[in-house]
């Protein structure tokens, strides 16, 4: 069979490395300068990548009709992966692999869409056997995938839903998940309360808790307070690990806290060590990528203990920058 | 003093933030209306989230001012679902 070729597509390349210390180089390669065909293109040697990668060719994929995407075979010994995440399954295209019944298939989470509130919670039941979690880690994996998704529905726009997945690493012991979908993204939800010029503003401010799209006002709407991103940066920064938020051209990714250090959370993230990225290809979605490592033993309760901190230091810094004196002339 | 409990709606894990808003409007604020006071159960309820608790009691706040915490009553809350309410109950007050 010929494959159909389309000169301008979209290009995404698997590449034989691609996790959230290394993943702006994956990103910046990804070319999005036409949104009606896609072209994948994979290392042939060996492809190692994290979920948020699978994710977000999988939320992009599922924009573009499947004829109009173009999968190059792959050779890489890791292939079956691929498979077995269902990538190929969620992007509607053949694979040609075969994979066997009887293979392990680990701790993971296959690429999922999920469309409603009710497929969440229902999702969100079924998730903590697959990756073998003990309830004390299950905790923080259920609390980041409720508030990632939700935020899916809430602020995205998308008729795609999120699409996620996740994967125990056993080396590292920690679980790696991946969210994305192809909404509206950061910048314009945000914009609809503050006035954000940029897409790595409209991030930062999003970071902040407290400040959501929905509306300027001290504490949220009845329904949004503003507040999920940074419980999901705290968890993340709390465990020592990496989190990034790409949307637009920008990209925030919190850097590893080294082990000699004490953390402490922020509501700013700014004060967070980071990396900060603009200029990026257009995401015109949000997507996020976060790594949990099962051995830190940190109390979900004590996290909740220093996000209370933080987060009233945060208000209180907030109002002092909105306070005005008298001025007396 | 009317009582509802959580786990028969919400399971162990309280995140659904659209059953805390049919909660919230059909179950919390009429008694709250009416001058009533309520006993919020999270018995075998372990966890949840600061958007589910959001969702739940800061309109009820905004709407009856910070005074409703005299009428409303959280009772079995495991030890991170009352950290929770106390982060939300915190910024509410900001």
């Amino acid at each position: 069979m010929v494959n159909p070729v389309f000169l301008d597509d979209m290009k995404i390349h698997l590449p034989n490395s691609a996790f959230l210390g290394n993943i702006d180089t994956f990103i910046r390669s990804f070319d999005s300068s036409a949104p009606t065909s896609l072209n994948i293109t994979a290392n042939d040697k060996w492809i190692s990548v994290h979920p948020v990668v699978l994710s977000l060719i999988a939320s992009l994929g599922l924009t573009i009709k499947p004829e109009n995407i173009i999968c190059q075979p792959l050779m890489a010994k890791s292939r079956h992966y691929f498979e077995r995440m269902g990538l190929f399954r969620l992007l509607g295209i053949s694979s040609g692999i075969q994979v066997v019944a009887h293979e392990s298939a680990g701790r993971f989470i296959p690429l999922t869409q999920i469309n409603n509130s009710g497929q969440l919670t229902n999702f969100i039941i079924e998730m903590v056997p697959l990756l073998h979690l003990e309830p004390s880690q299950a905790d923080p994996i259920k609390y980041i995938v409720s508030e990632l998704v939700r935020n899916v529905f809430e602020h995205s726009g998308s008729k795609y839903g999120a699409i996620l997945c996740a994967q125990y690493y056993a080396k590292s012991n920690s679980i790696r998940i991946g969210i994305a979908d192809a909404g509206v993204g950061i910048k314009r939800t945000i914009n609809q309360s503050w006035p954000a010029k940029t897409d790595l503003e409209a991030i930062k401010l999003a970071l902040i808790p407290g400040i959501t799209g929905t509306t300027r006002k001290e504490g949220g709407t009845e329904q949004n307070a503003g507040a999920g991103l940074f419980f999901i940066k705290s968890i993340a920064k709390v465990n020592r690990d990496f989190f990034m938020v790409y949307s637009g051209n920008a990209m925030y990714k919190l850097l590893k806290t080294e082990s000699s250090k004490q953390v402490r959370l922020y509501a700013n993230p700014d004060k967070d060590k980071h990396s900060e990225n603009e200029g990026l290809p257009r995401w015109q979605g949000t997507v996020v990528g976060v790594d949990i490592n099962l051995d830190h033993k940190s109390e979900f309760s004590a996290l909740l203990d220093q996000i209370r901190k933080a987060y009233a230091e945060g208000v209180k810094e907030r109002k002092r920058a909105r306070y005005k004196e008298a001025k007396f002339i | 003093m009317i009582e509802i409990k959580f786990f028969p709606k919400v399971g162990v894990f309280a995140e659904n933030k659209d059953i805390a808003r049919d909660i919230r409007i059909n179950e919390l604020i009429p008694p709250l209306e009416r001058g009533e006071s309520l006993t919020l159960n999270f018995e075998n309820v372990t966890n949840a989230t600061q958007s589910f608790i959001h969702a739940l009691i800061s309109d009820l706040i905004r709407k009856f001012g910070i005074e409703v915490l005299d009428r409303v009553f959280f009772k079995s809350c495991s030890e991170n679902v009352q950290k929770i309410i106390k982060i939300v109950v915190d910024y509410m007050q900001e």
